[in-house]
């Protein structure tokens, strides 16, 4: 069904006469892959933004004979474009068609080496002071202890852009923020009040996940995939199990797969919970602060209960999952579940009452569609400014295949919209969590995952809280990890919250980025 | 207003302790009664994410919604080290984070207390020492308690803090 989506795509090529490989619907399946010649890369990057896919995610491998690169893209279907970049050879940017390239790009030449042709910026951006310019962490040489005995500097001489001009300022914040928050520097330029610009600095939570992975069995890589970021570790783990059963080929029980959606769904709904919450917080609205923190809670202490851990960790492992519910536990989930979609309902009421929250949330940080359509936005950013594009819905994987649900969009693209779309993925995951406890099929919750014969690949996709998470593995023939590049759908949104946050006031920025609300840690990897 | 009202008392006070929570309303009553004694009534505490997947935020994020309230308990969480008493440190201190993580401590006044909570920042957990990493928080500072867990509970945040107390007695 890919293929016959990316058609077009792959006619204009064939047309261009770029000399591309055949499509490939094997290896990385569902996805298509397409083998494409380095000197081709930016030629066949300008076809496909022409055609209208939407640019997800590259990284980079270095081999023995320079560096693999994958780049996906989505259009119905996944593609993933494939190149070999010789040692001496730059790899033509895409940034100079998809704006949402740019980091990643980034992030690749200071991991491996990999060197970009055209790079619009070529600040470096993972890397802060750990390791040198001339270094680069997951070349195989390149010890996994490091090379730096004493203390790592301060990452002080990053050049950020600067306004210039009479009353402009300059307003520094972070790594260490004023709350229980990640560390982040923002670099303010404003004029009295008003945003002219902000630029991001991350990389602060740098922890090396990438060379980490390296060498582990699939159990440890899917623990590993459970602390990308904290507050998806469903979704990052079912991503990375999703991948690597993929790769060998080994087909997962139907209630593990049910039970994954469930534990996905409890996921979104506590996550959005905590974060209609604190936006509300944000601007003084107090009360859905304590009262959507208090349903957070309950629904937290639910998890506890039924799965052992109230964020669910490491609960979904290769080949399945490690709890199953009994029959009076699925039924107390159906109650509560009810009960909740009662509560919330009646609160969003309560919260659409308030005028004056109304007044602060209505036309602040505002991302338009044409802005977030530039930046390839996903999930609640993107939805809020008319992408629709959810992976359960658009490129659906089991059990979503067989599931009523629907996806809210918006086009005011503002900090409302994306409060209002969370509530509204709320009752709808709600909806769906009723759907898949009542259809819970019989059976096995595993099956052992095997080693397999010879090396493979493999591509996970599955929506988050936050969005569509990529996630590529590729396992030796003696079973371990070779690689591991799990793509958290905060490498689309950071971007959006710079362009939002313009002619805001500084005032607002806690509300706009808590709207956003990137994860830091599944970013700096 | 008047249905918001409606909603705040028809929710009536959750506060703990609910019937099958005692043990943390038991926790709550030691560790006010260590506070009152021991910091005049008020503990200030710093958190810094030195390097978390941001699970262990979500848990002490958690000890403000009202089942917990540890303000209650005198013990409140706020923006500047300088006011702090306690600095409570999550992550496997990343090596980007490593002299933020030292000037925050330094910024503190003494007498001052660090708590490294959650696996990774006791021993580094599964990013351990790395290019990348530096490991657990002792490495970097000086650690006075640790709570373990992936991530530490509200509960055992509580308990954590109520040892901390008990350790200086």
């Amino acid at each position: 069904m890919a293929l016959e989506r990316l058609q077009p795509f792959l006619d204009a090529c064939s047309g261009a006469g770029l000399g591309l490989g055949p499509p490939d619907e094997t290896t990385l399946a569902p996805a298509v892959t397409l083998e494409v010649p380095a000197a081709a890369w930016a030629d066949v990057t300008t076809i496909a933004r022409s055609q209208g896919l939407r640019w997800c995610a590259m990284w980079a491998t270095p081999t023995e004979t320079g560096h693999d690169v994958c780049c996906v893209l989505e259009g119905g279907g996944y593609l993933v474009l494939r190149t070999r970049v010789a040692p001496d050879e730059a790899l033509p940017s895409q940034t100079f068609v998809y704006p949402a390239a740019d980091r990643p790009e980034r992030h690749a030449h200071d991991l491996t080496g990999l060197r970009f042709a055209n790079q619009p910026d070529g600040r470096r951006w993972t890397r802060h002071q750990a390791w040198g310019a001339d270094e680069f962490p997951l070349r195989p040489e390149f010890p996994a202890a490091g090379r730096r005995a004493d203390p790592t500097p301060p990452d002080t001489d990053y050049p950020f852009a600067r306004a210039r001009g009479r009353g402009v300022l300059e307003i520094p914040v972070g790594p260490v923020h004023a709350g229980i928050i990640e560390p982040g520097h923002f670099r303010f330029q404003a004029v009295g009040e008003t945003v002219l610009n902000l630029e991001e600095r991350l990389g602060y939570v740098h922890k090396g996940i990438e060379k980490r992975a390296v060498g582990l069995d699939p159990a440890a890589l899917a623990r590993l995939a459970g602390r990308v970021s904290g507050d998806s570790t469903v979704a990052h783990g079912w991503a990375a199990c999703q991948a690597l059963e993929r790769a060998v080929g080994l087909e997962v029980p139907p209630r593990a797969l049910w039970l994954r959606a469930v534990m996905a769904e409890r996921e979104r709904v506590a996550n959005h919970l905590g974060d209609i919450g604190a936006i509300c917080n944000d601007v003084g609205f107090a009360f859905a602060q304590y009262q959507f923190t208090r349903l957070r809670e309950r629904f937290l202490r639910a998890n506890d209960a039924a799965f052992g851990h109230r964020l669910m960790m490491d609960r979904i492992v290769p080949g399945g999952v490690t709890v199953d519910l009994d029959a009076a536990q699925i039924d107390a989930m159906m109650r509560d579940v009810a009960d909740l979609s009662t509560e919330v309902a009646e609160l969003v009421m309560r919260v659409e009452d308030s005028e004056s929250l109304e007044d602060r949330l209505m036309t602040t940080g505002r991302l338009t569609p044409e802005q977030a359509e530039m930046l390839g936005a996903v999930g609640y950013v993107g939805r809020a400014s008319g992408l629709a594009f959810d992976v359960r819905r658009h490129v659906p994987y089991a059990p979503y295949d067989r599931f009523e649900f629907a996806v809210p969009v918006y086009r005011a693209g503002d900090v409302a919209a994306r409060t209002r779309i969370r509530a509204e993925e709320i009752s709808e995951s709600l909806g769906l969590l009723g759907q898949l406890l009542r259809a819970l099929p019989e059976g096995d919750i595993a099956r052992p995952f095997p080693v397999p014969s010879s090396p493979c690949e493999g591509l996970g996709a599955v929506d988050g809280w936050r969005g569509e998470i990529l996630t590529y593995v590729r396992i030796g023939a003696d079973g371990r990890i070779e690689r591991f590049y799990p793509r958290d759908p905060s490498w689309l949104t950071w971007p959006a919250l710079e362009l939002l946050i313009q002619e805001n006031i500084v005032p607002d920025f806690p509300v706009c980025n808590k709207s956003v609300n990137g994860s830091y840690s599944g970013h700096d990897l | 207003m008047f249905k918001l009202f409606v909603k705040m008392i028809t929710a009536g006070v959750v506060t703990e302790p609910p019937p099958e929570d005692a043990d943390i309303a038991a926790l709550g009553a030691e560790l006010k009664r260590q506070v009152d004694e021991q910091f005049h009534g008020s503990i200030a505490i710093r958190q810094v994410d030195a390097g978390s997947c941001n699970a262990c935020e979500l848990e002490i994020h958690a000890l403000n919604n009202p089942y917990y309230g540890v303000e209650r308990y005198g013990v409140h969480f706020v923006a500047s080290p300088r006011h702090a008493d306690v600095l409570l440190v999550t992550g496997p201190v990343s090596r980007h984070m490593e002299e933020a993580l030292k000037r925050t401590y330094e910024a503190m006044p003494e007498p001052r207390w660090v708590i490294a909570s959650g696996a990774c920042a006791i021993d580094g957990g599964p990013f351990g020492e790395s290019y990348a990493t530096v490991g657990g928080v002792y490495r970097v500072i000086p650690v006075d308690l640790s709570i373990p867990g992936c991530p530490p509970s509200p509960r055992q945040l509580l308990a954590g803090l109520l040892a901390l107390m008990q350790s200086r007695a």
